[in-house]
């Protein structure tokens, strides 16, 4: 499969020792974690195991107690613009006075697009998430889908070499957020992006996911992990079907279960 | 905003009842009727007096709140976006705040003498603070989200506060004017009243100290008309101008 890049193979971000903690209270502890170029990483746990957190190092936007984060080999020290972050609530993060065009225009105008090229890539990247004629739309005029599909065009606005997304369909209904799965390994396929995804759902970390990472609680810290080697392109029917896939189901199942304990 | 005509009743009753009062109690020096109160009021209208105690005062109400709006928005968006000068203004916010600007009066005028400067200087002061503390809070108030997401974008502190701060803390900053332009026109009204020989106040004041209270009542009228006008133009203002900002406001 096409990447997209040709430093395949190498790890673009790489966790070394990450601790965390407030106060005495110690969120993460010791995790070692190295995301390869254009590798689907998922990050699942029980509730309270610092799964967001450890996104939010990621992302810069949250300092370590101890240990650190590189990205392509220089270290984290705030927000990248290549690393893009899909944050789960929606709704907030999107400016409620600007249109869809508007919202993707804010990651140009961060990243410099001359104005006279935003419109034509708006129109593309609005195209691409599957709202082309929605431009002139309010997002509180969008149903909750179309909303994270905004984000998510305005998060590729950056053209991030990572994205870095916080369970974005967690808040939608069970057909939207199929659809939005395979929009998103379609939309991840031909960009070669490197994707963290952190999610409550085992079944779609191991639907998305090229590897599935379990994390266990107080503190959080690496429980299991799991190679996913499913064929690409997954199918909703088909992946969901395989054997295989029922293995990895049954494996993460009875790990979280016992990380609950 | 929809009148009843039922809601005129009491206000109309009462002012017969003034009319009628006023005229069994004989000549006063402190009340007149209505009529000779209208009377006044027409007369210092034609003969150009009102308006241009009006032009006055609105002068130095609006140029007050103009120079004390903008200390108070800068003020505001800065405390409001940066937690640590917050604190380390606070004190000192707080040690000044509660000096009433009319207390200012006295010491404006030995350091600016008579006039526009005077009460210009002290409607600023008086409506730095409604600006300042609403406009603090509105952008303290900012969803925490959507400064993430300026981070996220690396936007630069004048990009951020210019595309997402003040377009989310709008609504509640326009509340924060109206509330300082009201402020404005009573405190321009005071120092004219008290220590000013300018505008509407001292135009009330020479009135009343020249006996004439049917006079000094319509320039009571007069003042009230202004500001009540005054607040509609600013509520129109704030439909027309945010329609769907205000919405988002209200939701929050």
């Amino acid at each position: 499969m096409n990447k997209g890049s040709c430093r395949a193979g190498e790890a673009l971000i790489r966790f070394s020792k990450v601790d965390l903690s407030f106060s005495d209270r110690k969120i993460l502890e010791a995790i070692d974690l190295e995301i390869m170029r254009g590798e689907i990483v998922c990050l699942v746990g029980p509730s309270g195991c610092g799964k967001t957190t450890a996104l939010r190092i990621a992302t810069g936007l949250l300092a370590p107690t101890g240990g650190g984060v590189a990205f392509d080999g220089a270290p984290i020290l705030g927000p990248r613009r290549d690393v893009a972050i899909v944050f789960q609530d929606y709704g907030k993060a999107l400016l409620p006075w600007r249109t869809a065009a508007g919202n993707v225009s804010l990651a140009l105008e961060a990243v410099g697009t001359p104005r006279a090229e935003r419109a034509a890539r708006i129109d593309a990247l609005l195209a691409k998430v599957g709202l082309p004629h929605h431009a002139d739309k309010y997002p509180s005029q969008m149903s909750g889908g179309m909303q994270q599909r905004l984000q998510i065009a305005r998060c590729l606005a950056q053209e991030p070499a990572a994205l870095m997304m916080d369970e974005p369909f967690g808040a939608l209904d069970a057909m939207t957020r199929q659809e939005l799965q395979d929009e998103m390994l379609q939309i991840v396929r031909t960009t070669g992006a490197t994707v963290l995804f952190v999610t409550h759902d085992l079944e779609e970390a191991i639907y998305v996911g090229d590897r599935v990472i379990g994390l266990l609680p107080h503190p959080g810290r690496i429980g299991i992990e799991l190679k996913i080697d499913l064929p690409r392109p997954r199918d909703q029917i088909a992946t969901r079907e395989d054997p295989e896939f029922l293995r990895l189901r049954r494996e993460l199942y009875e790990f979280i279960k016992s990380a609950e304990r | 905003m929809r009148l009843d005509g039922r809601a005129f009743v009491l206000p109309v009753c009462l002012i017969i009842l003034a009319e009628i009062g006023a005229r069994a109690g004989g000549p006063s020096d402190s009340i007149a009727p209505p009529s000779e109160v209208l009377v006044a009021f027409v007369g210092a209208l034609a003969d150009g007096s009102l308006l241009l105690a009006t032009r006055d005062t609105l002068a130095s109400a609006f140029g007050g709140l103009a120079i004390g709006g903008a200390i108070g928005l800068a003020l505001g968006i800065l405390l409001g976006s940066v937690g640590a000068l917050n604190r380390l203004m606070e004190v000192t916010l707080e040690l000044i705040r509660p000096i009433p600007s009319v207390a200012l009066a006295p010491v404006a005028l030995v350091a600016l003498g008579f006039g526009y400067r005077l009460e210009i200087a002290i409607v600023a002061y008086a409506s730095t603070w409604p600006v300042l503390l609403l406009t603090r809070s509105a952008v303290a108030g900012v969803e925490p989200r959507l400064i993430e997401v300026a981070q996220a974008l690396r936007l630069s502190f004048p990009a951020r506060v210019a595309k997402i701060i003040v377009p989310a803390a709008l609504p509640r900053i326009f509340v924060a004017f109206r509330l300082a332009a009201g402020f404005a026109l009573i405190v321009a009204v005071t120092i004219e009243i008290a220590i000013n020989p300018l505008g509407l106040g001292a135009g009330l004041m020479t009135a009343g100290q020249a006996l004439r209270p049917e006079l000094m009542l319509a320039y009571l009228l007069w003042i009230g008309i202004v500001g009540f006008a005054l607040n509609i133009l600013l509520v129109f203002a704030q439909q027309r101008l945010f329609g769907r900002a205000a919405l988002v406001g209200d939701i929050r």
